[in-house]
C-alpha cells in the first residue's frame, strides 16, 4: 500500500496539471470570497451570515477541485497510463483505495489553505465595512463553534466533491463527459428547485441535491430555517460521493482498462 | 515509363467540402449523436418535471415553523388586452349618459402604511403616514364596476405628477408637481380626454383614449388607490421582505360633475388578503374624502402575485446547455486526442478555415436541437403547469417564438464559445468546466438566492449568464413598482442586449482560438 501511494503521488507530483489545478481552486475560491466580502457593507435592518459571505468562493473552488479529481483518472486512461498502472499493480482496490487517500490528503491541505485565507479576509474586510460589534455582529473568528462549523465542513466539502468527482470519473472515463456529469449533478439542482413553484417540492430538491445539501454547512445564522441541517446536509453529499465512489470501483474491477 | 497517377478525379477544397467532412465526423461518432439527443430529451423533461412539481398555491414559511402555511390562490382577473391585472381601488361614482364631463380639485393627497402585524378588521392599528409614489387619486371613466373593465383616468399620483392611465397597460406623464391640482375628464362617443390644471382656468390635456365599445351609461367619479408598500432586504444567502397594505386618503373639492348623488363601491372588494377596512368615502360640505387601498396597473411577477413566467417551462435549458458544451468541447479536444487533427490539418492547411467549419456545424447542429427542444418544452410545461391550476402570463405569438428562436440561438452561441475554448486548452475537461462555469454559475448566485439582488444584476449584465435575459416572457412596467429581481424572472438587460453578450465573449474566444490554432503545431 505504501508503494502504491508513493507511485500515486509521484505521478500527481511530476505532472504539471495537478499543481496548478490546486493552485487555481486555492487561489479563485480566495478571490472570489473577498470579491463578495469586499462588496457587502452593512446597512441597518439587515442581518448577513459573515461565515457564509467569507466562504462564497466555495461555489467557484469546487468545480476546480472537481476537474483536479476528474484528471487524476481520466488522463491515465486518455493517455494508456492506466495499463501501465494496472500493469505494475494487479489489485485494483489497492490502487482506487491509493488514489482516494493521496486526492483526501492534496483537497484537504489545500482546502483548508483556501478556506483559512477566505476566513482572515472576510474577518479584515468584512470588519471595515460596518459589520463591527457596535452594530451587533462579532468578529469572524474560528474561536466560535459555528464559524469553525462552517470553515471545516466546507473543507470537507471540497473533499467530498473531490471523492464525487473520482467516482464518476472512473465510471464514464471520458474527462469531458464526467466533468459534465458532476457539474451538472452541483449546479442543476438549485436551478430547478428556484423554478419549482411548489415549496415542499422545494425543500425536497434542496434537501436531495449534492451542492445544495452539502453547502448548509456554511450557515451560521437562521439555521433553523434551513431546509436540511448543516451536518446532515454534509451527510447527503457523503452519500452521494459513497455512491459514487461504489459505482467507480466496480466499473474498475468489472471492466477490462 | 511514366509516373503513377491516380485515376480519382481531383478533390476540390472549398467551404462546402470541409463543412460535409466535419458534419460527417459530427454524425458519425455514436456517443456524440447520443450527447445531442440527451441534450434535446432533458431540456423538455427536466422543463416538465419542473412543470409538474408547481402547483398553484401560495406557501408561507414562518420562522421556527417545520411546516410551510399554504393556501390555494384565484386566477387574476384579465384586463381588456387578456393581460393579467390588478384592479382595487375605492370608486365613488354616478351614472354618466352619453357624452359629459367631470371635474374636481385634488386639494390632498395622504398615506398611511399599516402594519403588517394588524389585524384584518383593526388594519389601520400601528399603521405610520407615509404616501407611495404611486399613490394615486383622480378622476375615472369605467365600463363598469367588475374587476379588470376598461377604465381611462386622470390621477394625481404620490411621487409621479399628473398621470393619463388607461386600460391597465397605458400610461402617460402630466406635469410633475403635488396636490392642489385641477383635473377634469370629458367623454364623447367612445373617447375619452384627460385635462390637468394648476389653477382651475387654464387647462392642458395630458391624453386621450379610445375606448371601444363602451356603453352608453358608465359609472364615473372619483377613485383613490394606493398599492402595497414593499420593503424587501437582500442579503447573501437570499432576500427577504415584507409587504404592507397602504391607505391612500384624498380630499376632492370644487367638484363639477352631472348630479350630486354619489355612490361608493370598492373595487375588488374581499379579494385575496385585502381588507375592506382600509377604504370608503365621506362628504362634508362641498368637501368629498375619498379612501381606497390596492392599484389599478398590469399585474406584475413577484410575490404575492399567483402568475407564472412562461420562461419556467425552459429551465431545463440549463441541462441541455451543460450536454451540448461536452459535445462541442469534445468536437475538437477528441481529435487532438486521437492525433486525427493531423489529418485534418493535412488535408485543409488553412487552418482557419477548419475552425469555421467545424464553429457553422456545431453551431447549426446546437441551434436545431434547441429549436425542436424549446418547441415542444413551451407548450407541453404550459400544458402542464395549467393542468396544475397555474396561472401563465400571456405571452404574445412574437415573444414566444423570440424565446423559442433565442433559447436556440443562445445553446448554439454557447456550443460554439465550447468549440473555441477547446481549441484553446485542447483538453476536454479544462473547456467543458471553464464554459459552464462562465455560463452557468453567474445564473445560479444570481437567481437561486445565493447573491443580494444588487449584485446578482450586475452579474447577469457582464457575465455570459446574460444570455438568459432571451427567455424573458414578463413585463416590465415602469409605473408599477414591483420587484423586478431576476429571481423573479426579471432580468437587467433586454432580451437580445443579453444575448449579444454572450455573443461578444463567443467572439473574442473563437478569434483567440483561431490566432492560437494558427501559431501552434497540432
Amino acid at each position: 500500500m505504501r508503494d502504491a501511494l508513493h507511485a500515486e503521488w509521484t505521478k500527481l507530483r511530476t505532472t504539471s496539471g495537478p499543481a496548478l489545478l490546486i493552485v487555481a481552486a486555492v487561489a479563485l475560491t480566495v478571490a472570489v470570497s473577498a470579491a463578495v466580502a469586499a462588496g457587502v457593507s452593512y446597512t441597518a435592518g439587515t442581518s448577513q451570515d459573515l461565515a457564509k459571505i467569507s466562504l462564497t468562493g466555495i461555489y467557484l473552488g469546487q468545480a476546480v477541485i472537481a476537474i483536479f479529481a476528474v484528471l487524476a483518472v481520466s488522463a491515465e486512461y486518455s493517455t494508456g497510463m492506466i495499463r501501465t498502472t494496472l500493469t505494475a499493480m494487479p489489485r485494483r482496490s489497492t490502487l482506487l483505495a491509493a488514489k482516494a487517500i493521496v486526492i483526501t490528503t492534496l483537497v484537504l491541505a489545500a482546502g483548508s489553505l483556501a478556506v483559512l485565507a477566505c476566513v482572515l479576509a472576510g474577518r479584515l474586510l468584512l470588519q471595515g465595512n460596518g459589520f463591527t460589534p457596535a452594530h451587533g455582529y462579532r468578529v469572524l473568528s474560528l474561536a466560535e463553534a459555528s464559524t469553525l462549523r462552517a470553515a471545516g465542513g466546507s473543507v470537507l466539502y471540497l473533499v467530498l466533491i473531490a471523492l464525487l468527482s473520482l467516482g464518476i470519473a472512473l465510471a464514464l472515463r471520458d474527462s469531458a463527459t464526467a466533468i459534465g456529469v458532476v457539474l451538472a449533478l452541483l449546479y442543476l439542482f438549485p436551478i430547478v428547485a428556484a423554478a419549482v413553484s411548489n415549496i415542499h417540492w422545494w425543500r425536497h430538491l434542496q434537501q436531495i441535491g449534492p451542492m445544495t445539501a452539502g453547502l448548509a454547512i456554511q450557515t451560521t445564522t437562521g439555521v433553523d430555517r434551513l431546509p436540511i441541517g448543516p451536518w446532515a446536509g454534509l451527510g447527503v453529499l457523503a452519500c452521494w460521493a459513497t455512491g459514487a465512489m461504489l459505482i467507480g470501483a466496480l466499473s474498475l474491477q468489472l471492466r477490462d482498462a | 515509363m511514366s509516373a503513377y497517377q491516380s485515376t480519382l478525379p481531383l478533390g476540390r477544397d472549398g467551404f462546402a467540402q470541409l463543412l460535409r467532412a466535419e458534419w460527417t465526423k459530427l454524425r458519425t461518432v455514436r456517443g456524440w449523436v447520443i450527447g445531442l439527443l440527451v441534450a434535446a430529451v432533458v431540456t423538455v423533461a427536466v422543463g416538465v418535471l419542473a412543470a409538474a412539481a408547481s402547483h398553484a398555491s401560495a406557501c408561507v414559511l414562518r420562522v421556527g415553523a417545520a411546516q410551510p402555511v399554504c393556501h390555494a390562490i384565484p386566477a387574476p382577473p384579465t384586463g381588456p388586452g387578456g393581460e393579467p391585472v390588478s384592479d382595487n381601488f375605492y370608486f365613488v361614482h354616478q351614472p354618466l349618459t352619453g357624452d359629459g364631463s367631470i371635474t374636481a380639485r385634488v386639494d390632498s393627497l395622504t398615506g398611511l402604511i399599516t402594519s403588517g402585524d394588524a389585524s384584518p378588521d383593526q388594519a389601520l392599528a400601528g399603521a405610520r403616514p407615509g404616501v407611495q409614489p404611486w399613490s394615486k387619486a383622480g378622476l375615472i371613466i369605467k365600463a363598469n364596476t367588475t374587476q379588470g373593465s376598461a377604465y381611462a383616468a386622470i390621477m394625481l399620483t404620490g411621487g409621479h405628477g399628473v398621470r393619463w392611465q388607461y386600460n391597465y397597460t397605458h400610461d402617460v406623464a402630466g406635469a410633475p408637481g403635488a396636490a392642489p391640482r385641477w383635473l377634469r375628464l370629458t367623454r364623447a362617443g367612445d373617447t375619452v380626454t384627460g385635462y390637468d390644471s394648476l389653477d382651475g382656468t387654464h387647462w392642458t390635456r395630458v391624453g386621450s383614449a379610445r375606448l371601444s365599445g363602451l356603453p352608453a351609461t358608465v359609472p364615473a367619479g372619483l377613485f383613490a388607490a394606493s398599492p402595497d408598500y414593499q420593503e424587501i432586504s437582500s442579503h447573501v444567502g437570499g432576500s427577504s421582505g415584507t409587504i404592507d397594505q397602504t391607505q391612500a386618503t384624498a380630499h376632492f373639492d370644487q367638484i363639477n360633475a352631472p348630479t350630486g348623488a354619489w355612490t361608493g363601491t370598492a373595487i375588488g372588494a374581499g379579494g385575496f388578503a385585502r381588507s375592506d377596512t382600509l377604504s370608503g368615502f365621506s362628504r362634508s360640505g362641498d368637501t368629498l374624502t375619498v379612501r381606497g387601498s390596492g392599484d389599478i396597473a398590469p399585474a406584475v411577477g413577484g410575490d404575492p402575485s399567483p402568475a407564472r413566467g412562461l420562461d419556467r417551462t425552459l429551465v431545463g435549458t440549463f441541462a441541455g446547455l451543460i450536454a451540448l458544451i461536452v459535445v462541442a468541447a469534445l468536437f475538437i479536444t477528441a481529435e487532438y486526442r486521437r492525433g486525427l487533427i493531423r489529418t485534418t490539418l493535412a488535408a485543409s492547411p488553412r487552418r482557419g478555415r477548419v475552425l469555421a467549419a467545424k464553429a457553422v456545424v456545431v453551431g447549426a447542429v446546437a441551434f436545431v436541437a434547441g429549436l425542436a427542444a424549446a418547441a415542444v418544452a413551451i407548450p407541453l410545461g404550459q400544458h402542464v403547469l395549467r393542468s396544475n391550476g397555474n396561472y401563465i402570463y400571456p405571452v404574445s405569438a412574437s415573444t414566444e417564438v423570440r424565446m423559442i428562436v433565442g433559447t436556440a440561438a443562445l445553446l448554439a452561441v454557447t456550443a460554439i464559445a465550447a468549440l473555441a475554448v477547446g481549441t484553446m486548452l485542447r483538453r476536454g475537461a479544462g473547456a467543458v468546466a471553464a464554459v459552464i462555469v462562465a455560463v452557468v454559475l453567474p445564473y445560479i448566485l444570481a437567481v437561486a438566492s445565493v447573491l443580494p439582488t444588487s449584485a446578482g444584476q450586475w452579474l447577469l449584465r457582464v457575465t455570459p449568464a446574460a444570455a438568459f435575459a432571451v427567455q424573458q416572457s414578463l413585463i416590465q412596467y415602469p409605473q408599477v413598482s414591483g420587484q423586478y429581481t431576476p429571481t423573479n424572472g426579471y432580468y437587467p438587460l433586454s432580451p437580445w442586449a443579453g444575448l449579444a453578450v454572450l455573443c461578444g465573449y463567443t467572439a473574442i474566444a473563437l478569434g483567440a482560438a483561431a490566432y492560437v490554432l494558427n501559431r501552434r503545431d497540432a
